[in-house]
């Protein structure tokens, strides 16, 4: 009961992982319609900025300013590509997200390099671990899990009580009728990439303890993320949170059965499934033509 | 009127026995090693450009078609069918060449399948697992379907990675050469590099006669449609899915046949043929060749993969990929040749004596 | 489309033209060849070999060269891809005529280009740890770093004296990790071992907590990791925390201080066979390794300012064996120096005291590792 149980605090650890991900991922296609292949960047400069700043100032400091830097980096980016291919095909938008996910990559390989990094537990140390139920998990987790939380939260009533948010779903139900309306769209997509960025930020800051910060992590990090996004149903932050937690659930227990070398064949394998059988995701609504052909 | 597509195709064929007598009359005969490799790749982004440029469809995972063809090959060939041969199947089998004899490079000889009959098979398993998930993939719409055929990829990359029987990380080594006969054999020997030569080029003319017959026909005309607007092109009573099906396992079929040959011509085959970096830069390839442009696809995908065998990018190869992919779509996402190659059909059409065409082939906007 | 055609291939012919036309300095260097991925999955080995290799050739050059004739490295990034391995090594085999080759630093890519090299009568000095590079024995081809089951000889000679029978194994799924496992559990039945469990993780896992749990469940008396990858850190801090408190064995890849500094005080008590690279300083003075290892490490330390680690080392001791050889021979034809590599003997390396022969292209005996373990966060020689 305990071993099976500890699965379970497993699978959420590497769940909330992903989740965090997905929220961003969410955030930007909620809004502009773009699946940024390059989130998982956000979060691989988020955790490397973080290091390098960690080495002059407090913790909490660093994180602060990593996210605020990618931020500014998530809306240059928006600003610099984005803006002036409104008309593109989603072909094109794919292309080339995919390609400015390559391009930070190999820059962060040129301006760090190849070795791995991390930032210190944010409580306690390498050693320590909660337990619940004689399975255990460490403390770190709870700070992810947190931080998405929170971000869910805050994201939730920004789009429900602030301007910004509302114009911001605005766009996103009706992006020609929000123009009508006077809100400046161009600018809100600007913002979505922003916040997108900084919330990436930070997750690759409070992820960083657990798994490492490396050059390349970003592609595994945004395939997986990607993946939790459209379990959960593309579009939907809190959507995406319980599709993250799901992957890493059905992660770590098809270890329990079969050899841990097809692990992630494995959670590819239920995520084809998912779109061949229930394209719009285990919580999201029934699009129609948006999502496929009759 | 357009330009019949056997006359470009000749041309073509004239700049590679040229480009192959430049060579062995400077005495650099050695580039041609890399001219071949890049034909092989060149094969798997024509392939590609008829789904992406043509029918419209995105794929993220033809480095799996790619290396389900080379490494169905590199295991069938390399495996000691010893067993086999020696039991009441082996005669019958022997008799038809379907399994062959080969000597070791380190001595001792075993039993291995024909490479002609483990291109078959290669072919065959291709052809069966891109209906599979063609079928179900081609339903789905932009960022579903890249998804689906990016996980499609990751699946493949990772059985790849964990079977033995496909040596894990290391991948196959000791790929027989493959006879064609008439003295002509698929491999890495010095000796056979002309013919090699030839034996790539070949494929990748016969990939574009295949690919141009195919765009100009009643095929091509559904999938122009079928990019201009999928539910009219259905109201027309166009089967959009059967030809976007048709494409996909076309070009699935196309690259494994690359990928077989230039297994046999590598004399092996790594999992990093699958993965997912392979499968963005065949993308990458397409869309720097201007999408539906077969021959700026050709003329793009040969050159920046002879200058990356040749290790010119040094540690940018794959920045510049991807910088590539960034410049390319944003400044001209028609591709960088579309002004030359407008220039070059307004040319001949004018040597040939016809009026300038109305309407280019390039993709809807 | 005719001219487009023509003038791409005059295009392409100038650039090969352009390419071609190098400039022919008044005395022709030595060139050596290097395919190392500098970039890409196996950067972790790749970029500090680079940069010894590079390091190496420019000291030399500094003293003079080698034979009154400078050297000059051909440096190729494979970026972990085995047709990239196979091109570099064409070309550095036809068109760059270079003497040797050193590297791949995977064993995937050095078992591709082997039998190329072979047939080229090329010499080939690996930086992969596998032994089926020298096994079955080719005549131009040699590897540097320690073998394999050297390593596991040691790790379950340690487990024997402290009374451990039952394990799990864990490895990653790059090359080195899954050669290791199958010596692992080839010599398990040779020395009585029982292979509780035996799980191939992903190099990129960022959790292992699962696997671990897998592990726990059959009870084993201790755990033995084969990577080169990040996850040799994660293992440590996920044995602690959900409380498998058995011995932590790691392999030879466990050779970098920066994964001892990821772990922390998870870190604490890992077991591992190494090179004696990480212990320089507490070496004895009459240590016959000791003066080459402080050379190293100081150079390396002084202009990267980085940690040097063991893998860097392979890259020094493919380049020592293959200007030792050339001195040696007194020639650069490239028979007499692959014979004379066959012939060097005591010569102190990294990985140990090489000793070539004709039937053994390694050179490295049993004593080249020694077990250590880590303390206090630095690495310590392992005293039971």
């Amino acid at each position: 009961m305990a071993e099976f149980f500890q699965y379970a605090l497993s699978g959420v650890t590497m769940g909330s992982i992903y989740a965090a991900v997905a929220v961003g991922f969410n955030l930007i296609y909620g809004t502009t319609g773009i699946l940024n292949f390059a989130q998982g960047e956000f979060v691989m400069l988020g955790g490397m900025i973080a290091v390098s700043l960690a080495a002059f100032m407090p913790l909490p400091l660093a994180v602060a300013a990593a996210m605020l830097i990618v931020a500014l980096c998530g809306g240059a980016l928006e600003i610099l590509f984005f803006r002036r291919l409104r008309s593109h095909s989603a072909l094109h938008m794919i292309v080339i997200t995919i390609g400015l996910s390559i391009v930070v990559r190999e820059a962060a390989l040129h301006v760090w390099d190849e070795s791995v990094r991390s930032l210190p537990y944010f409580t306690g140390n390498e050693c320590s671990s909660v337990h619940l139920a004689g399975a255990a998990l460490s403390p770190q987790v709870f700070w992810v899990l947190g931080t998405v939380g929170l971000a869910v939260l805050v994201l939730h009533t920004f789009f429900r009580y602030s301007l910004a948010g509302k114009a911001m779903r605005a766009c996103a139900s009706n992006y020609e009728a929000a123009m009508l309306v006077g809100i400046n769209t161009a600018n809100v997509r600007t913002l979505a990439f922003s916040v997108s960025a900084g919330l990436g930020a930070l997750a690759g800051c409070v992820i960083s303890p657990i798994g490492m910060t490396q050059y390349d992590m970003g592609t595994d990090l945004a395939i997986k993320g990607f993946a939790a996004a459209i379990l959960g149903g593309l579009g939907n932050p809190m959507a995406g949170v319980a599709g993250g937690l799901l992957v890493g659930l059905a992660e770590s227990y098809s270890v329990k059965f079969l050899p841990a070398a097809y692990k992630d064949a494995t959670a590819f394998a239920i995520l084809l499934l998912v779109l061949f059988v229930r394209p719009h995701g285990l919580f999201g609504r029934r699009q129609g033509s948006a999502v496929r052909e009759a | 009127m357009r330009p019949r597509p056997l006359v470009p195709v000749l041309a073509a064929a004239l700049a590679v026995v040229a480009l192959q007598v430049a060579v062995t009359a400077a005495g650099r005969e050695y580039y041609l090693t890399q001219t071949i490799m890049a034909a092989y790749y060149a094969v798997v982004a024509l392939g590609l450009c008829l789904v992406m440029g043509y029918a419209g469809q995105i794929s993220l995972g033809h480095a799996a078609f790619f290396s389900l063809g080379g490494y169905t090959s590199a295991v069938l060939t390399t495996a000691d069918l010893t067993p086999l041969a020696r039991s009441g199947w082996g005669g019958p089998l022997l008799r038809l060449h379907l399994l062959q004899a080969r000597a070791g490079l380190y001595g001792g000889e075993t039993i291995g399948a024909n490479p002609w009959a483990a291109f078959g098979g290669a072919l065959l398993l291709t052809f069966a697992v891109a209906l599979l998930v063609g079928y179900p993939a081609l339903r789905l719409k932009g960022h579903y379907l890249a998804m689906a055929t990016l996980g499609f990829g990751l699946i493949v990359y990772r059985l790849l990675l964990g079977t033995n029987l496909t040596g894990a990380a290391d991948g196959i080594t000791g790929v027989p050469p493959w006879r064609l006969g008439f003295g002509l054999e698929i491999s890495g020997d010095g000796a056979q590099r002309i013919a090699n030569y030839y034996v790539a080029w070949g494929l990748v003319l016969f990939t574009i006669l295949l690919l141009t017959h195919i765009v100009h026909s009643r095929a091509g005309r559904a999938f122009r449609a079928l990019h201009g607007g999928e539910t009219a092109a259905n109201s027309m009573g166009i089967n959009t899915a059967a030809y976007k099906l048709r494409a996909f396992v076309l070009s699935a079929l196309l690259a494994a046949a690359a990928g077989s040959m230039l297994t046999h011509y590598s004399g092996g085959i790594g999992p990093s043929e699958a993965s997912a970096m392979k499968s963005v830069r065949y993308v990458a390839l397409v869309a720097a060749g201007g999408m539906a442009n077969l021959w700026g696809v050709l003329v793009v995908s040969a050159t920046l993969n002879f200058l990356s065998l040749r290790g010119c990018f040094g540690s940018y190869d794959d920045a510049l990929f991807g910088a590539l992919l960034i410049a390319i779509v944003s400044l001209a996402p028609e591709g960088p040749l579309q002004p030359l190659t407008a220039q070059g059909r307004r040319l001949w059409s004018r040597l040939a004596g016809h009026r300038v065409m109305t309407t280019p082939e390039g993709p809807a906007p | 489309m005719k001219r487009l055609l023509t003038t791409i291939l005059a295009g392409i012919t100038a650039a090969g033209m352009a390419m071609a036309a190098d400039e022919k300095p008044a005395q022709e260097p030595i060139k050596i060849g290097a395919i190392f991925g500098v970039t890409g999955p196996a950067a972790f080995l790749g970029a500090p070999e680079a940069k010894t290799a590079e390091m190496l050739v420019d000291q030399l050059n500094a003293k003079g060269g080698l034979l009154g004739r400078k050297l000059q490295l051909v440096l190729k990034d494979s970026g972990g891809s085995p047709e990239k391995a196979v091109s570099f090594a064409k070309q550095l085999i036809e068109e760059d005529k270079v003497l040797a080759i050193i590297g791949p630093s995977t064993s995937g890519e050095t078992m591709q280009i082997k039998p190329i090299c072979e047939n080229a009568k090329m010499i080939l000095i690996s930086c992969a740890a596998a032994e089926v590079i020298v096994n079955p024995l080719a005549k131009y081809v040699f590897k540097v770093p320690q073998k394999d089951s050297q390593a596991v000889t040691w790790i379950y000679n340690t487990m024997k004296a402290a009374g451990i029978t039952k394990i799990g194994i864990l490895s990653d799924n790059s090359g080195f990790g899954q050669a290791g496992k199958a010596q692992l559990e080839q010599l398990a039945k040779v020395q009585g071992m029982e292979i509780a469990a035996d799980e191939v993780y992903d190099k990129a896992a960022k959790d292992l907590t699962d696997i671990l749990t897998k592990v726990k469940a059959r009870d084993v008396q201790a755990v033995v990791n084969w990577s080169i990858v990040p996850a040799q850190s994660i293992i440590p801090k996920n044995m602690k925390q959900i409380g498998l408190n058995v011995p932590l064995y790691q392999s030879h890849g466990f050779g970098n201080v920066k994964y001892v500094k990821a772990a922390g005080e998870a870190a604490e008590g890992i077991i591992f066979p190494s090179g004696r690279l990480l212990v320089a300083e507490s070496l004895p003075a009459d240590n016959p390794q000791k003066a080459v290892l402080m050379a190293y490490k100081h150079d390396y330390e002084s202009r990267y300012k980085e940690d040097v680690s063991t893998f860097g080392g392979h890259a020094y001791d493919a380049v020592l064996v293959l200007t030792s050889a050339i001195q040696k021979a007194g020639s650069t034809d490239r028979d007499k120096v692959r014979d004379a590599i066959e012939t060097l003997k005591g010569l102190p390396g990294t990985a140990g005291i090489f000793n070539f022969s004709p039937e053994d292209h390694n050179g490295l005996a049993l004593d080249a590792f020694e077990m250590l373990t880590v303390k206090d966060g630095k690495f310590a020689e392992y005293k039971k």
